[in-house]
């Protein structure tokens, strides 16, 4: 199923289109570009055989190292009725985090975007009501991002050296 | 009713000269929570209401958010257990268990059939409590309080039986990476049998007061209905979209911890409403009660943990006397263990849906991102939509029947 998957993912975007095709633990991971996003879940949510009709998860993760592609998605999508999961991965620059909803098709991804919103600071467009969720509204930056260091910056006594890392 | 307050009457067509007196038109906005002992913990619903029936409902959710993703990213993985806990705390050995084996599928630990059972069993007896505190609550939601006090002693005694395998009661923090901390005791295979063979008797009493009776018929029989079309595209999972006659659950479509062992049935409803959720989760524990019984009665020999000693914690009394159970027992306390590297998910069928646990590790000794796909957060979406044209009284009874858990909602 998986190849038949990537055979038609690529018959339909081309090869600049599908990347880093790749499995992890038996789920079948993709990456796209941003703008392919909606074209490609639409198309697995209304392909006659594959019918990724389940949207499982939306993460938002950040890489600060990957310049350029510092913000990105991970769309879990599965597929019911094959027993088929699919992570579709798209990274975004932090200076201009936009990626497309896809509330028009899965009304659950109302508040999963608005997690990776609140968390991440990824903009969703076109989303109904993209306000913060789990945190107060007051709040002026996005904490899940790898710059916010859990821990008080000002303490000395846990320096990784200090232990052999 | 005195948590109930009215904030805000907008006069909306305050009209005197139409039928039926000056106020028919006015819409009230009533705050139902954020403290509130109908909803089950902390939510705030702004509720739009004419009358008595709900014309629109505004959520807001959060209260008690802990930043639990975050946390996790500054965690040794055995530290993360404890916030696995304090998600769905109804039933958190499958959270423990759940996290457990996205750990060992990331090291690629194999876990002996013995200690398979044992989560089995475990997790099933969290899945009875989970229901009865659900199924019991609803009762009391529409006025029954007597069935609640007949099973809520059984889900005491299921404590009593978590409190012999790992000293806590609800926050279990139960197991480790590659099987169990400790074998089972003589007095809980006594307590699991005793359990086996009295709670059937309350489970049925329980029926028989509540579910052919016409009062909670009444409250509940098309009430807070969800289609099954509807409740797929709003991600529902677990006994809420069973109920909605869609047959997907992670036991069956993706067996995990020995499940393709036993034999069970997926209960499903046919119209989703409150009503189709309590015969679901009812039916569900005859199904626990099922499984566990012939977990016990093919109980393997063996092992109850891998050989696994960079992952698993040694027993406290080897630490003592074995310079090696010392040296990894520091190495794990003090996560000094790095990880693969590599991105796994997995997901358990937890108390009220799809419990999924998303891993990236980058090879160091913490997560470098850990999302918990709670299903509460999920579905909790759809409740404006379910009680839209109800009444005061059925958004009650259809928010207790959700299970909406707000410590795994909030993370």
């Amino acid at each position: 199923m998986n190849d038949k998957i990537i055979e038609a993912l690529l018959a339909q975007f081309g090869e600049e289109g599908v990347y880093g095709i790749g499995e992890s633990h038996g789920i079948l991971q993709v990456t796209t570009e941003v703008e392919n996003i909606v074209p490609m879940i639409h198309f697995l949510y209304a392909h006659p055989v594959f019918k990724f009709q389940f949207l499982t998860d939306l993460a938002g993760i950040h890489f600060p190292e990957a310049k350029g592609q510092e913000l990105g998605v991970i769309y879990h999508l599965h597929s019911l009725e094959n027993n088929v999961r699919l992570w579709i991965k798209a990274y975004a620059p932090i200076e201009a985090p936009n990626f497309p909803t896809i509330t028009g098709l899965f009304a659950t991804a109302n508040w999963m975007e608005r997690e990776a919103f609140d968390f991440y600071g990824i903009i969703f467009d076109g989303h109904p009501n993209l306000t913060r969720i789990l945190n107060m509204d007051e709040m002026d930056y996005h904490p899940m991002r790898k710059e916010y260091p859990l821990e008080d910056a000002t303490r000395h006594d846990k320096i990784d050296e200090l232990f052999g890392r | 009713m005195s948590e109930i307050a009215l904030v805000n009457s907008p006069n909306v067509g305050l009209d005197k000269t139409q039928k039926g007196g000056p106020y028919v038109n006015e819409l009230s906005t009533l705050n139902l929570g954020p403290t509130h002992p109908a909803t089950h913990g902390i939510f705030q619903n702004i509720l739009t209401m004419d009358g008595e029936t709900i014309v629109d409902a505004e959520q807001t959710v959060g209260y008690i958010h802990r930043a639990f993703e975050k946390i996790a990213e500054r965690r040794p993985f055995y530290q993360i257990t404890t916030l696995t806990d304090r998600m769905n705390y109804c039933s958190a050995p499958i959270n423990n268990m759940g996290w457990h084996m996205t750990v060992e599928k990331l090291l690629g630990i194999e876990v002996p059939k013995r200690a398979q059972y044992m989560r089995v069993i475990m997790m099933e007896l969290a899945r009875l409590t989970d229901h009865i505190v659900c199924n019991s609550i609803l009762a009391v939601d529409t006025g029954a309080l007597t069935g609640f006090l007949y099973v809520y002693q059984w889900r005491e005694f299921i404590y009593e039986i978590y409190e012999e395998m790992c000293g806590a009661r609800l926050t279990t923090n139960m197991g480790r990476f590659g099987g169990m901390e400790r074998d089972f005791t003589p007095v809980a295979i006594e307590k699991i049998q005793k359990l086996l063979k009295e709670l059937p008797a309350a489970l049925k009493e329980f029926e028989g007061l509540v579910m052919r009776n016409r009062i909670f018929m009444d409250r509940t029989q098309n009430v807070g209905g969800i289609s099954a079309e509807r409740a797929l595209n709003y991600g529902f999972t677990g006994p809420n979209l069973r109920a909605a006659g869609v047959d997907y659950d992670v036991r069956s479509l993706n067996p995990y911890s020995s499940y393709e062992d036993f034999e069970f049935d997926v209960p499903v409803g046919t119209k989703g409403d409150t009503y189709d959720r309590f015969l679901v989760r009812e039916e569900e524990m005859w199904q626990s009660l099922r499984i566990i019984q012939q977990a016990m009665d093919n109980l393997p020999e063996g092992p109850y943990h891998a050989d696994a000693p960079h992952y698993y914690l040694p027993d406290k009394q080897d630490v003592y006397h074995n310079m090696e159970a010392l040296i990894y027992h520091f190495k794990i306390v003090m996560g000094e263990i790095d990880a693969p590297v590599g991105e796994v998910y997995h997901s358990v069928e937890g108390g009220n849906g799809e419990l999924g646990f998303h891993l990236v590790s980058d090879g160091g000794r913490t997560p470098y991102r850990l999302k918990f796909r709670r299903p509460g957060f999920i579905y909790y979406q759809a409740f404006p939509e379910m009680i839209k044209g109800t009444t005061l009284s059925d958004a009650i009874v259809t928010m207790s029947s959700m299970n909406v858990i707000a410590g795994e909602l909030d993370t």
